[in-house]
């Protein structure tokens, strides 16, 4: 006969339940925490901007009627000044991740270069702010311009896409290398025809993170200049005459989505308050479509591609 | 190794871990379009001593050859320091012990090393990729789904369609490191039936953990011990009557 009794083990049992139950509530509740306050949020912008959403709150510029304000220079600042981020951070960190991941020896001084990108990650936006002042707005002389603020945000996002694309790239086994090099590829071929696409997926993915963090950071773009009251757009993309696109809208000055709420914020009148609401829900709504697109784009990949 | 037609001869070959010596002055002669078996206990050396023969080993840092393996018929020194390991690899084709396609379809599997040598004509890719599906008994079983996902397959398959991805380059010599380790009983047989098929064309060296699958299938077996190479003979004097004790102790499964 065992030592304890029948109802002794099912009484342990039952205590030991007990635990189970009160951790699985406790998680839940702490779960709540961040998701209701995100809701709330939320929830809260949109009651208080629901005036004001709509078609003309796209196409209006800012004024000094808040019933007439819009966020046009805003929302078409932060898109261009996006893509100048995405078109020069995706280049600058994949091609720094390949050469990390395939190319580099494994020495201290990779090892250096590694722990400095880590740390990059978690520099204050405000000190690229200052860099870029310093760098791009004066002596390389781009002015207070769309160039300028793309710049910046890509050196703040790099160390986020390196990072993701070094993860992306190293869940590429190796036994998939060593099948590309034993048919005789070289190491570029093999990047270009096999580690890159295969690894595609999660260099996108950290890629779109890292512009959802970019795309709602303030500090760096007020420091080199962003203007706060905008009422023109800049020069267009395309023009009438050959080679029909125009790249002087880098040259712009700008506005962004965070400093066009930052301003009406900071206005006495409180209809400037519901502007500011409704900007808050667009930006919002940007940064989840975002990471939705991300969210997307993982699980496809996932689907195709399963080690 | 007499009246036979030598591929490949190993001479003196050492071959070192960073500091570690793993490969022990290893002599050896490869047998042209036969099959040569490496066997011997895990951690014996035979797959180190396989790579050395398409320099897999360059691919990472601080390995070192020692020695030479003459390639025939231009006495190519394989291991010389300046042969490019990319040429070997051209010449000398490997299946791993995991099944790898690529995450690409069958067709696109095969094609890579003709692809990767710049051959772009759709008509000579298409023929490469079925001559060398044949050759790998895939192409009554894959024909129809080309452009299908390789990961699609069964191990098997996906086993045969990796020695169609090393056939389709035309090598020399083909190398197997253990390709049925992975594999089911029924999977393998059909591995075995391709090898001893595949011979008729192309020299074959293959590192086995199974002493069935060595006496069955191949013409000439090494036994290595602890990186070195105690026993080289045809496979079925090794077998029945080794001239070593430790080849003996092994192969009736006394050790290993």
């Amino acid at each position: 006969m065992p030592e304890q009794s029948i109802d002794d083990i099912r009484r342990m049992i039952a205590r030991h339940k007990l635990l189970d139950h009160i951790f699985a509530i406790v998680g839940i509740l702490s779960l709540m925490v961040g998701i209701l306050t995100l809701l709330a949020l939320f929830t809260e912008l949109a009651i208080e901007g629901a005036p004001r959403i709509g078609w003309k709150l796209f196409t209006s510029f800012p004024s000094r009627h808040p019933e007439e304000a819009g966020i046009l220079s805003a929302w078409v600042g932060t898109t261009l000044i996006m893509l100048v981020t995405a078109a020069s951070a995706v280049p600058l960190g994949v091609a720094s991740a390949v050469y990390l991941e395939e190319y580099a020896r494994k020495n201290w001084l990779t090892a250096i270069i590694e722990i400095n990108v880590t740390n990059l990650a978690g520099v204050p936006s405000i000190v690229y702010g200052l860099l870029a002042l310093g760098l791009f707005v004066y002596k390389l002389d781009f002015g207070q311009s769309i160039l300028s603020a793309g710049l910046t945000l890509a050196l703040l996002i790099l160390p986020i896409v390196i990072v993701s694309a070094r993860e992306a790239i190293r869940a590429v086994p190796g036994s998939i290398r060593e099948a590309a090099y034993a048919l005789g590829a070289t190491k570029w071929q093999t990047v270009r025809d096999h580690v890159l696409p295969y690894s595609l997926g999660g260099i996108l993915t950290g890629t779109i993170m890292g512009l959802s963090r970019a795309i709602g950071e303030t500090a760096p773009v007020i420091t080199i200049g962003a203007l706060t009251f905008i009422a023109f757009l800049p020069q267009s993309p395309f023009s009438a005459d050959f080679p029909y696109v125009s790249f002087r809208w880098l040259m712009d000055s700008f506005t962004v989505m965070p400093i066009q709420m930052f301003n009406w914020t900071s206005r006495p009148e409180a209809a400037f308050q519901h502007n500011a609401a409704a900007a808050g829900v667009v930006l919002l709504v940007m940064t989840l479509i975002m990471n939705g697109i991300a969210i997307y784009i993982r699980y496809r990949f996932r689907k195709r591609i399963k080690w | 190794m007499v009246n036979e037609k030598i591929k490949a001869e190993v001479r003196n070959l050492n071959f070192y871990y960073g500091p570690v010596k793993a490969l022990k002055d290893i002599n050896l002669n490869i047998a042209e379009k036969k099959v040569t078996a490496l066997i011997g206990p895990s951690g014996c050396g035979k797959t180190t001593y396989l790579r050395c023969f398409n320099r897999m080993h360059d691919l990472y840092p601080n390995n070192r050859y020692e020695g030479e393996i003459i390639l025939h018929p231009d006495a190519l020194n394989i291991t010389g320091p300046d042969i490019d390991p990319i040429e070997v690899r051209m010449r000398i084709s490997m299946v791993f012990q995991r099944p790898n396609p690529f995450p690409k379809s069958i067709y696109e599997n095969v094609a890579y090393g003709p692809r990767v040598r710049g051959i772009r004509r759709r008509s000579e890719l298409d023929e490469r990729v079925e001559k060398s599906l044949r050759g790998a008994a895939l192409w009554e079983e894959a024909k129809d789904r080309l452009h299908d996902l390789a990961f699609n397959l069964s191990g098997g398959q996906q086993q045969r369609l990796c020695i169609a991805r090393a056939l389709a380059t035309d090598p020399e010599i083909l190398l197997f490191d253990e390709p049925t380790s992975a594999l089911d009983p029924i999977a393998t047989a059909k591995i075995e039936e391709l090898i001893l098929e595949l011979k008729k064309e192309v020299t074959i060296l293959i590192v086995t953990h199974n002493m069935q699958q060595a006496a069955r299938i191949s013409d000439y077996t090494a036994f290595m011990y602890i990186g070195e190479l105690i026993e080289f003979d045809k496979t079925e004097k090794v077998f029945t009557v080794p001239s070593h004790k430790l080849t003996e102790d092994y192969i009736t499964g006394r050790f290993g």
